[in-house]
């Protein structure tokens, strides 16, 4: 049986939740979905309209807010009543922050940041990217089971998902926790700085990375931002530096944007860079590494000095 | 404060990858090495708690005899001193065995806060800080932006997904796993680079005990998921293909 652990805050479902179910699907076999949290009764219902043999909640005050120790002990609990072979969930920051410690304490493996999972006959074989996505690694677990297994946000489409003709079958699993035990003390999330800029609303957008080389040539990029009609953005490096700020940052840690025309001006293409903009409808990648990985989700691409095209594009719209 | 940070040496980001004859790993021979960046910033961060705090920041790192590099860069960046778990097995390991390494090398020091980078540029599990904090039974935090001492404990800013960040307080000791960027690193100075030669690195074996929980049973270059269009000639050609592409091929201009 395949577990998949869901992701909810405040009774809201993590959207990452869905692709990963699609990721169970592909792989075959039953399916359980377990959902956590004080209240986790809503997210519950939504989840039962996917094809699975259940859905298994773990309700418990102890659980909101997140804390990787609470997490930990009733995810351990839940896991041995269960006894699944693979346990499946999203890469989100908060999975990152307690699956090591729940597969430590298990002594099983965890295969994190999985695009594919290569069903042949024999066990399953996880796809994931390594070396900034320079290489890709097929990778099976040591040990015994269950195996855990996370995936990359946007690896596998939320639509992907198959629907049950019926609601699946919702079940209350009872898991002690021990709220004294619970080392870390929460505070309430919040927003750094009012977003000013909304870049999930752009239609076009002009993005820099490493290699615009110094604050002073962002200018460059914004010359052709203005010709283009575009919002000027960012990987992280460049926010980071406090080249542009925070806000204008595209990728797992910042926005997730979808415009019509995405141009990457000297960017890489690291992995936490590519969850944020590979949803584009058409990705431009200019860069003088052929071998740079953000021409594997380009539509068009230009090998070259960016401060030698960019003038070149801004010239040739002018013109045109 | 006694710090602990660990480091991890990883290929530089101009790198071109090339595989050995097992096609299971890279060529070592054909790469560069350099300080994993995250962990750069988790040893900067480690300097400035200890400017701060006073104490002592100890450099900790798993890996070949090669690894001696970075370690001798975060001595002249200003450690006090450094523990290197030796081993060529180390180069590829996993997240448990690394892990394992470190935990067996430091738990005699008794460190009250250790600091490494939320993942590595190499094989990316983001999982040693975490299996780290279990093996030495200690509570944890991830992908932190901002450390304050508070009391006997500490309060980290912890960095969510789509600009959300939360304050979480634990008592010391404990593990960090810092965000790149939660502060502007500084450069080894002549001064610090001739320090850092005089510095203990104590060599530690790899214990007999961490066995593997992954293997990798392939490496390859990544298939790409779309056909990507090429342009080439000299800038102002391929600058005006690609507008016209935009323009009446996709649209988008």
């Amino acid at each position: 049986m395949i577990l998949v652990i869901a992701e909810q805050r405040e009774g809201k479902l993590n959207r990452a939740s869905w692709e990963t179910i699609a990721a169970a699907q592909t792989m075959g076999g039953d399916i359980v979905v377990l959902v956590a949290g004080a209240s986790p009764t809503g997210p519950a219902a939504d989840l039962a309209a996917a094809r699975v043999k259940e859905i298994v909640t773990v309700e418990h005050a102890a659980l909101e807010p997140y804390t990787p120790d609470a997490f930990v002990a009733g995810l351990q609990n839940a896991i041995t009543q269960l006894s699944p072979t693979y346990i499946l969930l999203p890469h989100t920051y908060q999975t990152r922050d307690f699956a090591p410690k729940l597969a430590a304490r298990m002594d099983r493996s965890l295969i994190t940041d999985v695009t594919l999972v290569k069903i042949g006959s024999s066990e399953p074989v996880f796809v994931r990217p390594m070396f900034q996505g320079k290489l890709t690694a097929d990778v099976v677990p040591v040990g015994e089971a269950p195996h855990f297994i996370t995936f990359q946000i946007g690896a596998f489409g939320v639509d992907a998902v198959a629907k049950g003709s019926a609601a699946a079958p919702v079940r209350a699993l009872s898991v002690p926790v021990d709220a004294s035990a619970i080392r870390e003390k929460p505070e309430a999330p919040f927003q750094q700085a009012k977003q000013a800029v909304d870049l999930s609303q752009a239609e076009r957008i002009v993005s820099v990375g490493r290699g615009i080389k110094e604050q002073a040539n962002i200018q460059v990029a914004e010359r052709l931002a203005e010709a283009i009609g575009a919002e000027i953005a960012a990987s992280r490096p460049i926010c980071d530096a406090g080249w542009l700020p925070m806000e204008r940052q595209v990728g797992s840690s910042g926005q997730t944007v979808a415009p019509k025309l995405y141009l990457a001006l000297g960017i890489s293409g690291a992995i936490q860079h590519l969850v944020g903009m590979k949803g584009a409808g058409t990705i431009v990648a200019i860069n003088k590494d052929p071998d740079a990985p953000i021409f594997e989700v380009a539509d068009y691409g230009i090998v070259g000095d960016l401060f030698e095209v960019v003038p070149a594009i801004i010239e040739a719209v002018k013109a045109s | 404060m006694k710090i602990a940070v660990c480091i991890k040496q990883v290929p530089t980001r101009e790198w071109q990858p090339r595989l050995d004859d097992s096609r299971t790993w890279i060529r070592e021979a054909d790469a560069g090495f350099e300080m994993n960046e995250p962990d750069a910033y988790a040893l900067e961060e480690a300097l400035r708690l200890k400017e701060k705090h006073g104490g002592e920041v100890v450099v900790c790192s798993a890996g070949p005899a090669r690894v001696a590099q970075v370690i001798r860069e975060a001595l002249a960046r200003g450690a006090d001193r450094a523990i290197h778990v030796e081993d060529d097995a180390l180069a590829s390991a996993d997240a448990f065995v690394t892990a394992g390494a470190l935990s067996a090398a430091m738990r005699d020091d008794g460190f009250d806060l250790t600091l490494t980078g939320l993942q590595s540029d190499d094989q990316g599990f983001a999982q040693v800080g975490v299996i780290l904090a279990e093996q030495l039974g200690l509570p944890h935090a991830t992908i932190i932006m901002e450390v304050q001492a508070a009391g006997s404990g500490v309060r980290v800013k912890r960095e969510l997904e789509g600009g959300w960040f939360q304050w979480v307080t634990m008592p010391l000791p404990a593990v960090l796993t810092i965000q790149s960027g939660i502060n502007q690193l500084r450069y080894a100075t002549l001064k610090g680079i001739m320090a850092a030669k005089r510095k203990e690195i104590r060599k530690a074996s790899m214990s007999a005990t961490a066995s593997c929980r992954q293997k990798i049973v392939a490496l390859y270059t990544p298939e790409k998921s779309k056909k990507t269009q090429i342009l080439g000639g000299s800038p102002a050609e391929a600058a005006r293909e690609l507008v016209r592409k935009l323009r009446d091929e996709a649209r988008v201009l």
